[in-house]
């Protein structure tokens, strides 16, 4: 072996960064099977159930909105949660293992690169991964419902939204996989998820809570009710959403505030 | 050290040597003093060994001179750059086989080697390269396909220096890299450490085990508590000990008015009693074993055992701290 094969020119923090997130995708093809199956379950059976069962069994939710379908308000809503679960997933799932037992990030923060840069590459990965559930996801809210729903699509705010929402699941993905340990896993889930996936104005319009105004208040605070609002004024604007302003700010504001505290949460898990 | 005169002399010392420290030091909050004061040079081609109990602070100082432990005073410089200023160029000139398998359990063997190399800045095909001719130096060829978590410990430690090794780096840190290995993987370890050397690869470990550290390597730091006691090749270091043969003695009666009266045959140097028995240190003196026994029998005690051995390591250590590595 020759001592130095590559004496490596190219070993820079961005071909580290590139490396990386290419790690991260390969994974993914590995186990695409399981990938599917993780960014499928819930929201094929979010869609089955609320907009075939539902409507066939005459049991049902109406629309708020004069002769919408419920599958028209659920559509962006549960392309909104099949992304923040696939942040969870994606982000902090792996962390908190990578984290606690199995100390694999030790040899990914050997790679050549800042210690924020690794942490700025999993939000990266993670939001990519969002980006495939978003894709995926769609189809099924399409195809499966009774009632089919009544799309009238804003390209311009559907790339914006696209774009942004993977982001802000992900980043939010980083900060819980810093800080959350093996066993406060499941916990996470009832405390963190759970809350988020269902008063995150997935079932409803966020407008319409004006009649309980505490809970419209306080959701202000979650994440997702930003990501389901967007994907509402990019998918079905009749539906009514909160001013696009406030989405995009919110859905650009939550990213960075997320990943500072994460990048912040990494850095102190990995550097002593 | 501030000023240009030392960075001056920082860069000549760092052409000489790969790793140079100077009062290396870190606190841990809470106060633990983990590694106080080190000095430390290691030379280019040179396999080094940092010998200790566990929290002597050998992790810690593989941890600060890796970049992964930020440390609280001095400086530390791997191939002449400052850990503290720029860790990324440190990162990229360093090879790191840590104490637990960080292998990525998502990718195949061959995928553990070939990311590795992207990370550090090859392409597809000089990755595809040099993953496959690591697979072959390392004896994984046919395991380049699984699973990282079907290895077994030995090819899994192998598989870890590959990747360490993928980037040619200029140092490779091994911390305690035998520590849970069947002796067979060890000797095969070993070997491989021998074959790196013999290449100039410049090699820092940190190990428990004496025979590991006294075959191994060339150089060898005594540390405890965070620093170092002594340093220097294993033959030195016995030899410092002032004994070519250290007769131990079981017997029944005072073992410290045995140790005193050993003290006073002729060749002796010094004895000490330990671990129940009586140890004393000795020149290559013919005759000494009959002398000691008569001399056990003459001061009250009745022989039970006696074996002769030559210093060790591990009898350094003895000496300098008065406890086993063990403890």
């Amino acid at each position: 072996m020759s001592r130095r094969p590559v004496e490596a020119p190219r070993a820079t923090a961005l071909a580290a960064f590139a490396g990386l997130l290419l790690r991260d995708l390969r994974v993914v093809t590995n186990e695409r099977g399981r990938f599917l199956l993780r960014t499928l379950s819930q929201p094929l059976l979010l869609v089955f159930v609320f907009t075939y069962v539902f409507p066939k069994i005459g049991q049902g939710f109406r629309a708020p909105a004069g002769d919408e379908s419920f599958t028209t308000v659920l559509v962006p809503g549960v392309i909104a949660i099949a992304v923040l679960i696939k942040g969870i997933q994606a982000v902090a799932l792996p962390l908190v293992q990578e984290f606690g037992y199995t100390s694999e990030i030790e040899d990914r923060v050997m790679a050549p690169l800042p210690v924020w840069a690794v942490a700025v590459e999993k939000i990266v990965a993670g939001a990519v991964q969002g980006l495939i559930a978003a894709l995926l996801v769609f189809p099924i809210a399409a195809v499966v419902p009774a009632e089919p729903a009544a799309l009238q699509i804003s390209w311009p705010a559907l790339v914006v939204v696209g774009l942004l929402a993977p982001f802000a699941a992900s980043a939010l993905g980083l900060a819980l996989g810093t800080m959350v340990e093996p066993n406060q896993v499941p916990l996470m889930f009832s405390v963190v998820i759970l809350p988020i996936t269902f008063l995150g104005a997935t079932y409803y319009p966020w407008a319409r809570l004006d009649a309980i105004p505490w809970l419209q208040a306080v959701t202000l605070l979650n994440p997702l009710v930003y990501m389901a609002e967007g994907y509402r004024m990019a998918l079905t604007p009749q539906i009514g959403h909160m001013p696009g302003v406030a989405i995009y700010a919110a859905l650009v504001a939550f990213p960075v505030g997320m990943g500072v505290l994460g990048v912040r949460g990494f850095r102190r898990r990995v550097l002593s | 050290m501030t000023g240009s005169a030392a960075a001056v002399d920082r860069r000549a010392t760092a052409i000489e040597h790969r790793i140079a420290t100077e009062g290396l030091t870190k606190v841990y909050p809470g106060g633990l003093r983990a590694v106080d004061g080190l000095d430390l040079r290691v030379r280019g081609g040179e396999i080094f060994g940092l010998l200790g109990p566990n929290g002597a602070g050998k992790t810690t100082t593989i941890g600060m001179l890796t970049t992964r432990v930020v440390p609280t005073g001095g400086v530390a410089l791997v191939d002449g750059i400052d850990v503290s200023a720029d860790p990324v160029a440190v990162k990229r000139r360093i090879g790191v086989v840590p104490q637990t398998n960080t292998l990525d359990r998502s990718l195949s063997v061959r995928e553990n080697l070939l990311f590795h190399c992207r990370y550090f800045g090859m392409s597809g095909s000089q990755a595809r390269a040099r993953a496959d001719e690591l697979l072959g130096r390392f004896r994984l060829a046919e395991r380049g396909d699984a699973k990282v978590e079907t290895l077994s410990g030995g090819m899994a430690q192998r598989l870890m220096v590959a990747r360490a090794l993928a980037h040619a780096p200029a140092v490779l840190f091994l911390d305690e890299p035998t520590t849970g290995l069947d002796p067979q993987s060890r000797l095969a370890l070993w070997e491989l450490l021998g074959e790196l050397h013999a290449e100039g690869q410049t090699i820092l470990l940190t190990t428990h085990a004496m025979d590991e550290a006294d075959r191994l390597c060339e150089r060898v730091a005594i540390m405890d508590a965070g620093r170092i006691l002594a340093l220097g090749s294993p033959s030195e270091l016995k030899r410092s000990l002032e004994a070519e043969t250290i007769v131990t003695m079981q017997a029944d009666g005072d073992l410290e008015v045995l140790a005193a009266a050993l003290g006073d045959v002729p060749g002796v140097t010094s004895t000490d009693v330990h671990d129940g028995a009586v140890r004393a240190f000795a020149g290559r003196v013919a005759g000494l074993l009959p002398r000691l026994v008569l001399r056990a029998e003459r001061a009250g005690t009745t022989v039970t055992d006696v074996s002769v051995t030559e210093p060790t390591l591990e009898t350094v250590f003895i000496a300098l701290t008065g406890k086993d590595l063990r403890e």
